[in-house]
């Protein structure tokens, strides 16, 4: 039997990546190959992609998918800029940054909010366990108040919520998701990826080693049974027509068009939640924040937002490929200057 | 006109030899009062004279209200360190009346805002009270510009009683408002008010005089920050991360002035971007990002933002990543002399990073420099794969200099070992092995690179600060790591042959004692040079531009009996480097140092000098 390919005529094999040095069972392995799935399904050449992560468990996982892209392992909580330099030498490729929420929540919470702010082209995961885990289980800014962990005592502190911080920061495309969900976590990488614009996805990533006991709000069990998706998610290249069911209801469907044609296709649940009013975001995530809730799906998207090139008027193709003749003005323009000098 | 002839319309007392175009002038004002127009307006006019002229800010960390001073040194013969010495000093600031009496030298002379009703209490000096209060009222301006244009009356004072062409002073305020009608006329009216108010009422009591020369032919007068930013323009740059910062800030707002002008494509889109960073961790951190994928990327800061960049640079020095660095130093740490200018920053600078590191450093000693190692920086940068600095200081990147006009790049670009998909579909054959991000196949330390855009299948590799082996993969091999340190330090081999040599000044029939110091020392050293050769103690100067240390150095240091080291810090920074670099010559080199916030003076490298002489 021949090998499936996709569009782009690769294997999913030739989206892998090293084998995985993170602990057994880890969250973050299955959202490894959930980017591998997102991405063999979206046909991208993955050529096209530049990996980044900062410092940590999560940040590591890099080396675990799409071994032919480019990649980056900065600093802790210093991946945005390391981005945002590196994806305006050429506005063809996508950023694909993975972070931890040791990573994101706290050394590196200026550039988190900074990124979102200039609407970097990227996708920005951040796998979400509520622990250092390369460190040994100390809390990190995300653990619930009243976590109790070995050798840490009793977390004292409300957490820091990066969703809410991403929506008020300006985001573009705000999301959560939960490991222990991996179809959702997939649609809502693909929306992600085909996402203009800066993409955060906060997602619940248990840490087996550390912090997955019974009761806590970042282990498998609690989220098995408290995670409640916003809507059932599924996203639709622009190379497909999207069928929607005669059978549902009017308002049942969310149907969300993105820049390039694609659809994000909300079925509704158990409430009327509408991902494009900020408003109704904030809203949603004060009531998941103060009563430790696990609400999951698209919490925001703004399609049209300008991105980060956009803003600084870049044009459409690589500035990295430019030589001498483009970049060096001429002689005559530097006696003008020389000229307009005192 | 080499010789100067003072202005008839100048008439000294019987018997008074009058002193033309060689004594400094020294105005106190208060901060924020606009007198900062005022004083480069003189200077330009005595600049569009012919003379040689300098002036150097020394300002407060303030922006309104505490006293600032402005000194401009005026030198027939093209000396343009600063002197302690103040032959003319004009007081516009009652804070600071008393300090600036007591700073008149000797036989020299006060302009005054006659208000201040603050005893003078000195018979050696000459004084002249000027109704600025007056005058600036008279001409006419609305209440909310009264104090600005009150600065122009000592302008139009000076011009009358030391000669300076009212023309001259037309074009230098012409050129700072950008030829707007209504403030030229405005602060015009005021100098021409003042100047006829002092032909009415003063009498020329003193000997001091401007008189025309062409000395200044084939000069420009810029700073170092904006010459930074045009050489860098002229270097390709693509890529600028900053946070604003004393004394550098000018520095990224010339690239944000000039780029768009120069650098757009024929659709009108930007090839290039500058962005103001979070913090100076961004903003690093986002020019090695852009570094690392192919742009041409630097940033601009100072030492408090080096401090906060170091994490960042040391991980792009063991990524191998270019990128250039300018460090436009002040003094201290944060807050400490944050509008001063030293040379404290220069160790700080080599040896950033962590482990065992020795950065590439350019140091340029005036504006015309500052260009040219602004293109040169990414050449080299690009060359080994690195990060480079360019310690700069705030004299030079502040200050107004009178400098060569900037000189086209005389190089075409160096892009470094760069492949693009056909350089890496032809490598193996062309050497024999698999391309791998660091392997060493020229034997010089420094491997191939691609970037973030390379569409072959080959190309990309994962970039980490961590141990990685050849083909940058993970690795805490112990031999590996050592291999790999290993080759970095040699690339430094190749970075002391492209640096710029230093430069050499050898007095006649050649000297014993040797001199060497960089950057913005170098007119005060040349002019204490004139001055020891003028006591019977002739020097050779060397300026180093470069480190890692040329071996000319190391042959200018043998070559002497005695090499003193001078600069502007407390523990004589480029001394220790030297010291660590020849140890075997340890013992003749000697440190010449010291730091006090002000640009250095002929005056203490010749004390310094003569008493080490006389030991």
């Amino acid at each position: 039997m021949a090998t499936r390919t996709n569009r782009a005529g690769l294997t999913k094999q030739q989206y892998r990546g090293a084998p995985s040095t993170l602990c057994q069972g880890c969250g973050h392995n299955s959202i490894a190959s959930q980017i591998i799935a997102a991405a063999y399904e979206l046909d991208i050449v993955p050529e096209n992609i530049v990996k980044f992560s900062g410092i940590g468990c999560s940040s590591k996982s890099p080396t675990y998918f799409l071994s032919r892209s480019f990649g980056f392992n900065g600093l802790h909580g210093r991946m945005p800029s390391l981005a945002t330099g590196a994806l305006l030498a050429d506005v063809t490729l996508k950023g694909l940054g993975v972070s931890g929420d040791g990573d994101s929540a706290s050394i590196g919470m200026g550039q988190f909010k900074y990124v979102v702010r200039r609407n970097l082209d990227m996708v920005y995961i951040i796998e979400n366990n509520g622990v250092y885990g390369l460190t040994k289980g100390q809390f990190s800014a995300t653990a619930e108040k009243g976590l109790t962990l070995k050798k840490q005592g009793t977390n004292p502190y409300m957490p820091v919520d990066l969703c809410m911080e991403a929506v008020i920061g300006g985001a573009s495309f705000v999301a959560r998701s939960f490991a222990g969900d991996p179809k959702q976590v997939k649609e809502l990488l693909k929306a992600a990826i085909q996402h203009r614009g800066l993409a955060v996805i906060d997602i619940i990533s248990p840490c087996v080693s550390f912090n997955n006991r019974e009761g806590s709000y970042h282990s498998y069990s609690w989220g098995k049974e408290h995670e409640t998706p916003l809507h059932d998610i599924s996203f639709i290249p622009a190379r497909e027509e999207i069928m929607i069911e005669e059978a549902f209801e009017p308002g049942e469907i969310k149907d969300v068009t993105m820049h390039d044609g694609s659809h994000i296709l909300l079925k509704k649940l158990d409430r009327d939640y509408d991902p494009t009013s900020r408003v109704d975001a904030i809203q949603m995530l004060d009531e998941n924040y103060r009563n430790n809730l696990m609400l999951t799906g698209l919490i925001y998207i703004n399609p049209g937002q300008p991105t980060l090139a956009d803003i600084h008027n870049l044009p459409d193709y690589a500035l990295n490929r430019l030589t001498e003749k483009d970049l060096r003005p001429s002689r005559d323009a530097l006696e003008a200057i020389n000229a307009q000098m005192f | 006109m080499t010789t100067a002839q003072p202005s008839e319309k100048l008439v000294l007392p019987e018997g008074m030899e009058p002193v033309v175009n060689d004594f400094s002038i020294t105005v106190g004002t208060v901060n924020g009062s606009g007198s900062q127009t005022s004083n480069t307006t003189l200077m330009r006019a005595v600049f569009k004279m012919g003379v040689p002229v300098e002036g150097k800010n020394l300002f407060p960390s303030n922006i309104q209200g505490l006293p600032t001073w402005f000194t401009i040194r005026i030198s027939k013969d093209g000396y343009l360190a600063r002197r302690d010495e103040h032959e003319i000093v004009v007081a516009m600031n009652p804070a600071s009346f008393a300090r600036d009496v007591a700073d008149v030298s000797p036989g020299g002379v006060l302009f005054y805002d006659d208000s201040i009703r603050l005893a003078i209490g000195r018979d050696d000096i000459v004084t002249y009270p000027m109704p600025v209060k007056k005058l600036a009222k008279a001409s006419g301006a609305p209440s909310s510009l009264r104090s600005y244009v009150a600065n122009m009356v000592y302008v139009g004072v000076l011009a009358q009683m030391l000669g300076i062409d009212m023309e001259k002073i037309r074009f230098a305020l012409d050129f700072h408002f950008k030829g707007k009608e209504k403030p030229i006329a405005l602060n015009m009216g005021v100098v021409e008010a003042a100047a006829q108010w002092a032909a009415e009422n003063l009498e020329k009591k003193d000997p001091y005089m401007v008189a025309p020369m062409n000395k200044t032919d084939g000069y420009i007068m810029t700073d170092g920050n904006v010459a930074a930013a045009l050489g860098s323009i002229y270097g390709g740059v693509q890529f600028v991360g900053w946070y604003p910062i004393t004394p550098a800030s000018s520095l990224a707002e010339t690239l944000n002035e000039y780029l768009p002008k120069l650098r757009k494509d024929k659709d009108g889109k930007h090839t290039f971007a500058v962005v103001q960073a979070e913090d100076e961790l961004a903003a690093v951190g986002m020019a090695i990002g852009a570094g690392w994928a192919g742009l041409r990327s630097m940033t601009s800061t100072s030492g408090p933002g080096i401090s906060l960049m170091t994490e960042f640079v040391g991980l792009a020095y063991a990524a191998e990543v270019p990128v250039v660095i300018w460090d436009v130093a002040r003094v201290g740490p944060s807050t400490g002399l944050p509008t001063r200018t030293g040379q404290g920053d220069l160790t700080m600078l080599f040896f950033l990073g962590h482990g065992d590191t020795n950065n590439a450093i350019l140091m340029p000693a005036n504006p015309t420099e500052a260009f040219e190692f602004g293109w040169r920086a990414f050449d080299i940068a690009e060359r080994i794969q690195a990060p480079v600095f360019v310690l700069s200081d705030l004299d030079l990147g502040m200050n107004q200099w009178m400098t060569k006009p900037f000189e086209y790049p005389t190089e075409p670009m160096d892009r470094g070992k760069i492949l693009w998909e056909d350089d890496l579909e032809q490598f193996a054959e062309k050497f024999k092995v698999e391309w791998g991000r660091y392997v060493d196949v020229d034997g010089d330390g420094i491997p191939y690179r691609t970037v973030p855009g390379n569409r072959h299948q080959r190309s990309a590799y994962f970039t980490r600060g961590t141990g990685h082996d050849d083909y940058a993969r993970y690795s805490e091999d112990p031999e590996t790591w050592e291999r790999t340190q290993n080759r970095i330090k040699q690339k430094y081999d190749v970075a002391r042959e492209l640096m710029p040599l230093p430069v050499v000044y050898e007095a006649e029939g050649g000297a014993e004692i040797g001199l060497v110091g960089f950057g913005t020392t170098e007119d005060a050293i040349m002019e204490a040079r004139d001055q020891l050769m003028a006591a019977g103690i002739p020097t050779d100067f060397m300026r180093v531009r470069a480190l890692p240390c040329s071996h000319h150095l190391d042959d200018f240091v043998r070559s002497h009996k005695r090499v003193y080291v001078v600069e502007l810090n407390r523990d004589g920074q480029l001394h220790q480097i030297m010291t660590m670099h020849l140890p075997d010559q340890a013992e003749k080199m000697v440190s010449v140092a010291h730091i006090d916030g002000l640009p250095m003076t002929a005056r203490w490298v010749r004390e310094q000098i003569m008493a080490q002489e006389a030991k």
